[in-house]
């Protein structure tokens, strides 16, 4: 029991430790590729502490609800970053949310996210939470779609089987796999306002999206906006880690020293995505805002084609 | 016995009526009417719960009413049991609101005689065991309502959607008698008991089926049915619409049930089908309706509908893993679409509440000219909030977990044979995440327009709190919405007769699963905790907030709001809710609505503003009901000329008529 406790509180730590370093590697591996210095690795977590340090300024008519937002935000991409199998899988809440709940939990951060950008009434907020939302409404659909398929593959909506199921001979090459994981990375890169969605880089332009809705926000609140976007970064690295790469993740039977390599192998696969990511953002351009329809839905049809492959036949 | 009870709180509502007349319009009539309302309405409440609980015993009585070789029979089992609690406590909570809300009322006079009437006829629709009791209790329902809904008639767009009610309503009912014409077969067989035993031919079946979707589902508010919902919902008074929507589209739902699965014998393998199809339209459909509209009450009538249509894709599932002799898929499925009927009828009529306190409080449910009203209506914005995260179907409150159920439901369909199935269903399932992702954003318009942002108006900046009876209902249903979500295991339990008896089947018991967590079919598979979500949202969201005021600053001041420069201060540089539907609406609207959107620039040099027109076009009116009522209007028309012909010229058309008939029987086989 202490054990298992042990296991879960180290996820928490884990994630919320490596969360900001994963956010600072993708930025010094992008500022590299355009052969800028950048940032030290550590600067989020010092932007962190500064931001926490300073006071909060609320607009004149900011509400109780803009105050609770930013905990409950991050309550609540914690609370997913802590349920996905990172270094070691079946941990001892895992079965409390399975795939589904832990979509719609950060759902439900995202949705208080967006009143949050129409509290204070001015109309970047709600530029911001207009542009959030339609963005979700396609977005999560393609999501669901690809946790159907997923989930038909392996018998199961608990992340721990299916990483478990992922790894075994049983999956082998398949159709519905390859159109799931492309719709899976455009959902990814969609949900956390990454180029060509969305520029985490700028607070000028009206293109932005995700930070337009939270412009109001600062001090401790912002720091708490900042760390639950970093999280929600990692959540998707994690879970796609765990569904296409499930590869060194120690089984709750393993022997403990297998878990030092869980946690090599989790560090390594984040390594290796936040690469990829820097190389996609750095060789592709920001869309326009009313491009994005075709592109998410395109996400949403190669979703649903794998989702109808697989309703069709268990062979795809 | 228990049907005895029930019956005698049935008399009890409609001895209310005759004395609501008397007190008329006395101050005295409405506490008089709601209180005893309150009490009545919890008494059948409650014994419809135990009943429930105690599945086997079905009570019955046989009343010497109605056609006099048949009866009037009543019974209730564990489906009438059911949309008993769904429809009693549904009927509690409206008349706690409206002991505050009714006393704001300007004719109570035109209320109260016909409140007590709707909601015995409801009851008495729920418990009805023969067809010609279900239709009279039907048609007292839909008159009722409709006396309701023409409340406040010196309103034009009332009389309107009254006189668009009054029509679907009839034709609805038409077709339920149809239905049940067909269903007692030659020999007139209308107790249900005979209908039971007797099974009609496929063809015939067929037909049953069509009517009932057409008459049940015009009265859930099924598309293309759907039309006089959103007008009829809206225009009646709060707590009626909260009952309209929240639970009379529950006795269309329960109408629906009871033939189909109770009545009609073994489905067909294509019926199923046609249900999935209707229902995943329909909730789309009706988000997407939802969002484009400006009117409070309006935007919450046309999630009724894509709520419906939920609803109506779980018994379709159901349906269609019931003709394959799937039962513990169809349980699941069924489980999920009792249960979200249960939870709807909480957020809905709490969310009704909602817009009514606001609409007491600022006379207008235009959201274009709220906002603010958090910090005027801190109470009522809480619980509407509660609502608003219930209906999204976000985790942890109700609305997720029948979602989540459906979900778990549509991915045990590849084991259904049917190829037409394995295609239609997760295109179905599309539709309900798109609907799902829809609703969120629908309801972070609706709280956000409403409740946040600057106050638009004079009359929003100067809204007060609503009284302490309609919050009183309000934090009840918001209580009843988070325990329904971080406990569902129980609900689930309770359902299990009922969902026994419609499909031959159940799922597994979870109230002794460990930690009540809900697993549907076995714990690797899937497997969902509301109460540890919650716990762990209130615990690290505590957590987080406690270290950081401890360990690094706690300090807030207060400024001007920062757009990038300090913005105009006129509420009017504020976003508005048809600019917040707007890349929706661009990205949907194009197909669905025919959008389109005339910007007018003035010439250079011109001081003339700008003009941005939105045209947006109800397709299903336009190619649905326009060309009937255009047909009906030119057919009254020409008929009209036989008004005025001679004396003989209609002799010859009787002695035409007569001769016509006999030829008609002469070659009828």
């Amino acid at each position: 029991m202490i054990r298992d406790v042990a296991f879960q509180g180290g996820q928490m730590l884990l994630v919320l430790l490596l969360s900001p370093l994963l956010t600072g590697f993708v930025r010094k591996v992008k500022a590299r590729l355009l052969r800028r210095q950048g940032p030290p690795l550590l600067q989020p977590y010092r932007d962190l502490i500064r931001l926490m340090r300073k006071d909060v300024v609320l607009a004149d008519n900011a509400s109780w609800l803009f105050r609770v937002i930013p905990y409950f935000v991050f309550a609540a991409t914690w609370i997913s970053a802590s349920l996905v199998p990172t270094f070691r899988s079946g941990l001892l809440f895992s079965w409390s949310a399975d795939l589904i709940a832990i979509i719609a939990v950060l759902g439900s951060a995202r949705f208080f996210l967006a009143l949050a950008g129409l509290d204070v009434g001015t109309s970047f907020g709600g530029i911001g939470s207009s542009r959030e939302v339609m963005i979700a409404s396609l977005a999560e659909p393609a999501m669901l779609m690809i946790v159907f398929t997923l989930a038909l593959i392996a018998g199961s909506t608990q992340l721990s089987t299916m990483s478990a199921f992922m790894n075994s001979s049983e999956v082998g090459l398949r159709v519905s796999l390859g159109l799931g994981l492309i719709a899976l990375i455009v959902v990814a890169i969609a949900e956390n306002a990454r180029i060509p969605v969305d520029n985490p880089a700028t607070h000028l332009e009206l293109t932005m999206v995700h930070e337009a809705m939270v412009l109001e926000y600062s001090g401790r609140h912002l720091a708490l906006i900042e760390l639950s976007a970093a999280l929600k970064l990692l959540v998707y690295f994690s879970l796609i880690a765990c569904l296409f790469a499930p590869w060194g993740i120690s089984s709750p039977t393993a022997e403990p020293k297998l878990l030092i390599v869980g946690v090599a192998a989790y560090m390594a696969k984040l390594a290796g995505g936040g690469v990829l990511l820097a190389v996609f953002e750095t060789a592709i351009a920001k869309m326009r805002v009313f491009r994005l329809p075709g592109f998410l839905g395109a996400a949403l049809m190669l979703a649903l084609l794998a989702a109808l492959l697989r309703f069709v036949s268990r062979s795809f | 016995m228990m049907a005895v009870y029930v019956l005698y709180g049935v008399a009890a509502l409609f001895v209310l009526a005759p004395i609501a007349i008397t007190l008329g319009g006395s101050p005295r009539g409405t506490g008089v009417v709601y209180g005893a309302g309150i009490v009545v309405t919890l008494t059948l409440g409650v014994i419809a719960l135990r009943c429930l609980f105690n599945p086997l015993q079905t009570s019955t009585v046989t009343l010497p009413l109605g056609l006099p070789w048949l009866g009037a029979h009543f019974r209730i089992d564990a489906l009438a049991a059911f949309f008993l609690v769904v429809v009693n406590f549904g009927g509690a909570a409206a008349s706690l609101f409206a002991l505050g809300y009714g006393r704001h009322e300007h004719s109570p006079q035109r209320i109260l005689p016909f409140y007590p009437v709707y909601l015995a006829a409801m009851n008495l629709v729920v418990m009805a065991d023969d067809a010609f009791s279900f239709l009279v209790s039907w048609e007292f329902m839909s008159l009722s309502s409709w006396a309701l809904v023409i409340a406040h008639h010196r309103v034009s767009d009332n009389v309107r959607a009254g006189y668009i009610y009054l029509l679907m309503a009839s034709f609805g009912t038409l077709a339920l008698l149809l239905a049940f014409g067909l269903l007692a077969g030659a020999d007139g067989n209308y107790a249900f008991d005979a209908m039971r035993a007797s099974h009609p031919s496929a063809a015939l079946a067929a037909l049953v089926l069509i009517l009932v979707l057409i008459g049940a589902g015009s009265k859930a508010g099924l598309v293309p049915l759907h039309a006089w919902l959103p007008l009829a919902h809206p225009a009646a008074p709060s707590h009626i619409s909260a009952l309209m929507s929240g639970v009379m589209t529950k006795v269309a739902v329960y109408g629906f049930i009871r033939i189909v699965f109770d009545l009609l014998g073994p489905p067909d393998w294509w019926w199923s089908m046609v249900v999935l199809a209707i229902g995943g339209i329909t909730a789309v459909m009706g988000v997407l309706y939802a969002l484009m509209q400006r009117d409070l009450k309006r935007v919450l009538a046309y999630s009724t509908i894509e709520n419906i249509g939920i609803i109506f894709v779980a018994l379709g599932l159901a349906l269609a893993f019931k003709t394959e002799g799937l039962a513990w898929a169809a349980a699941l499925a069924m489980t999920a679409g009792l249960f979200h009927v249960f939870n709807h009828s909480l957020f809905k009529s709490l969310l009704f509440f909602g817009a009514g306190s606001v609409l007491n409080a600022t006379g207008t449910r235009d959201m274009e000219q709220l906002g603010g009203l958090i910090h005027r209506m801190p109470q009522t914005a809480f619980v509407f909030l509660a609502g608003c995260v219930a209906i999204s179907a976000l985790p942890p409150l109700n609305g997720f977990v029948s979602e989540w159920l459906t979900f778990q439901a549509i991915l045990q369909s590849p084991q259904l044979p049917s190829w037409g199935l394995k295609l239609m269903v997760p295109a179905v399932g599309a539709l309900l995440a798109l609907s799902a992702a829809l609703a969120a954003a629908c309801f972070v318009r609706a709280f956000g327009f409403t409740f946040l942002g600057r106050p638009r108006t004079p009359i929003a900046s100067g809204a007060q709190e609503t009284d302490s009876n309609s919050l009183a209902a309000m934090y009840l249903l918001a209580a009843a919405c988070l325990i329904a979500g971080i406990l569902p295991g129980i609900f689930i339990d309770a359902l299990a007769p009922v969902v026994q008896s419609l499909v031959g089947g159940r799922m597994p018991v979870q109230t002794g699963v460990e930690w009540l967590s809900i697993v549907p079919i076995a714990e690797s598979r899937s497997s969902y905790n509301g109460l540890l979500v919650f716990v762990f949202m209130i615990a690290s969201g505590a957590i987080a907030a406690f270290a950081i005021h401890r360990l690094a600053s706690n300090k807030s001041r207060r400024s001007p709001a920062w757009g990038c420069g300090y913005p105009d201060p006129s509420v009017a540089t504020q976003y508005t809710a048809d600019s917040f539907a707007q890349p929706i609406r661009r990205v949907f609207g194009t197909v669905v609505f025919r959008a389109r959107e005339i910007g007018e620039m003035p010439p250079p040099g011109s001081t003339a503003p700008a003009r941005l027109t939105v045209l947006l076009r109800d397709v299903i009116w336009d190619f649905a009901y326009s060309p009937i009522a255009t047909g009906v209007t030119l057919a009254a028309d020409r008929l009209n000329y036989l008004q005025f012909l001679t004396i003989r010229s209609y002799l010859s058309l009787v002695f035409a008529a007569l001769v016509l008939l006999l030829l008609v029987l002469a070659i009828w086989p």
